[in-house]
């Protein structure tokens, strides 16, 4: 970073390098950028992370199998529920566990009531940080909500620690299925109001299509997930397309970033994949609600987790893209190698490329859009 | 495509340069040679049938019983659903690896953070920075011998445990309270205690 920026000092031109962070309420958490501008164009955007780095890789290196749940929490504070299926699954793969049928639906409801606040989240301060303060207010308002019904699943309301190797953790309390529906069937006429509140707002949409288009090759190349990937035209998503845990048995839609006001794989394409993919979480928690199973919610785990040597890679489709796994056994009561992969950190990496010749207006629509989460990116 | 198809394709078109298939332990890998790696990726995504798009995961694992340092290529492809796990061993001492950026973008990234917690240089690599940790930071954590060196420009990573000095005040006030009491009968009066010792601050 010093390199970088002894660089430009001696330039003699209308350039400047501008200090963007690390403390700036529209990078989404302790994110630093060196912006060369020419004016108000950015030449690039360097990002320069690492500021919220705890090293979980390490502690997960440390602490046991099962001690390591609640540090998974920490990895994406907006969406800890995918982080703990994640490491879950990866644990139960190394164990060859089979999870029962009752847990894997809670798994599910919790996930997508999950993937709702952390889309709430997402596309509220999105319109923040284009300079509408208002839907910030009626999304976290809605948030509320969902957390409440997590709390009553779970005692928490931001990081969860609710899976478990094996299962998860508690059972719904009783009377817990119809506040799940009736908040259900108040949201998705929220959805409609959304969309008539913010999302076709000519201005907002003057301001996000046909702004920082990331193309579907860029997209796959440089490893974007999730609805950043869909944003960009791919039609793929690891809950239909290599499903695991209770999905196969849901029917839901893939919406995928067509152009809706612009051109496919444009910041107002990310942006609206999250809208969207809200209406189908509802779709699939209603229906896990409605076959929920009778049964155990968690399988027979021995006292000591102690799986064979081996490595396993476990894949979920977490709210900010695929989240991966890698566990490295060698049959010890620790992991001899932890990793998560997140969709954030490989989404700064396209930042230096899709910001060349952006209004540095512009930079923070393409952050919002990617929806990048500082935790995630660290580590 | 199974791992067990891609796998032979790559044998019938690498011969030695590819190793066998690791007994399916979970998750079955094939170990690849470092010169060759550039020139396997590049294969397996242009080849067709196989096209491993996406770079699923890039990382290392070290092990210093063998004295190497693994990294680890989690390939994918969207189209046909199907994908490998690649390794390559690089001796712990100078770990070097030519760098697969030019396949796909997203590696340029995750090798930096192999480069940054692993130490690992990546031959060829366009920008080959520390990522997560400050770039004077000395060592490469995610190493087994990895020592912490107690601190980062005068920031110490331990503290006084707060439960010490919480106990210290105790004592003080345990002490006070038995000095200002109305002293017992004169025969059995005790010598007053002596305040304790503050505790040592750690090292």
């Amino acid at each position: 970073m010093e390199k970088l920026i002894l660089r430009r000092v001696d330039r003699n031109n209308e350039e400047m390098l501008l200090n963007f962070g690390p403390q700036h309420p529209s990078t989404h958490g302790v994110l630093n950028f060196l912006v060369e501008t020419d004016g108000e164009v950015m030449k690039k955007a360097i990002p320069d992370i690492g500021y919220l780095h705890r090293s979980l890789e390490k502690i997960g290196e440390m602490v046991g199998y099962p001690g390591f749940m609640p540090y998974t929490d920490r990895i994406d504070y907006v969406a800890a529920m995918f982080a703990n299926e994640g490491y879950a699954l990866a644990v139960e793969k190394l164990l060859k566990l089979a999870v029962p049928k009752r847990a894997q639906y809670l798994r599910a409801i919790s996930c997508e009531l999950c993937r709702i606040a952390s889309h709430l989240v997402s596309v509220g301060t999105m319109a923040t940080d284009i300079g509408a303060v208002t839907p910030l207010l009626h999304a976290i308002r809605e948030r509320e909500a969902v957390n409440d019904l997590i709390e009553a699943l779970c005692g928490a309301r931001l990081t969860y620690n609710y899976h478990r190797i094996g299962g998860v953790a508690y059972d719904a309390p009783t009377g817990w299925k119809d506040k799940v529906l009736a908040f259900l069937d108040h949201f998705d006429s929220l959805i409609q109001e959304w969309d008539r509140l913010i999302s076709f707002n000519e201005v907002y949409i003057k301001r996000l299509a046909n702004v920082a288009v990331i193309t579907r090759e860029d997209a796959v190349s440089y490893g974007l997930v999730g609805p950043n990937l869909r944003g960009s035209g791919m039609d793929w998503d690891l809950r239909r397309d290599l499903p695991y845990g209770a999905y196969p048995d849901f029917k839901f839609d893939v919406p995928v970033g067509r152009g809706f006001r612009g051109v496919s794989g444009d910041a107002f394409d990310r942006y609206y994949v999250r809208v969207l993919e809200m209406a189908e979480s509802s779709r699939i928690v209603r229906q896990a609600l409605e076959k929920l199973p009778e049964g155990e919610i968690a399988a027979k785990v021995p006292r000591k987790v102690k799986p064979e040597p081996g490595e396993a890679i476990s894949r979920v489709e977490s709210a900010r893209g695929e989240m991966a796994y890698y566990v490295v056994s060698d049959g010890t009561e620790r992991a001899y190698r932890v990793r998560a992969r997140t969709g954030s950190f490989l989404a700064m990496g396209i930042i230096e490329k899709i910001s060349r010749g952006l209004m540095i207006a512009d930079l923070v629509a393409l952050i919002a859009s990617l929806d990048v989460v500082a935790p995630e990116t660290d580590r | 495509m199974t791992i067990n198809e891609i796998h032979e394709k790559l044998k019938a078109q690498f011969g030695d340069a590819v190793g066998p298939l690791s007994e399916p332990r979970i998750d079955p890998f094939c170990v690849v040679k470092a010169d060759r790696i550039v020139e396997v990726c590049r294969w397996l995504v242009t080849a067709p049938g196989i096209e491993l798009d996406f770079c699923e995961d890039l990382t290392a694992v070290d092990w210093p019983k063998r004295n190497v340092i693994e990294v680890v290529y989690h390939l994918f492809s969207y189209r046909h659903r199907h994908g490998i796990v690649l390794k390559v061993e690089a001796d712990r001492a100078n770990p070097v690896v030519s760098t697969v950026e030019g396949v796909w973008k997203a590696a340029n990234w995750m090798e930096r953070e192999v480069y940054d917690l692993f130490g690992v240089t990546f031959e060829g690599h366009p920008d080959l920075r520390r990522v997560l940790l400050p770039d004077d930071w000395v060592g490469h954590p995610l190493r087994k011998d990895y020592q912490e060196a107690g601190g980062f420009h005068g920031i110490p990573n331990v503290r006084e445990n707060p439960l010490v000095e919480l106990r210290r005040l105790d004592e003080v006030r345990i002490a006070e309270r038995a000095r200002k009491a109305p002293p017992p009968a004169p025969a059995a009066a005790p010598a007053p205690a002596a305040p304790p010792a503050p505790a040592a601050p750690k090292a």
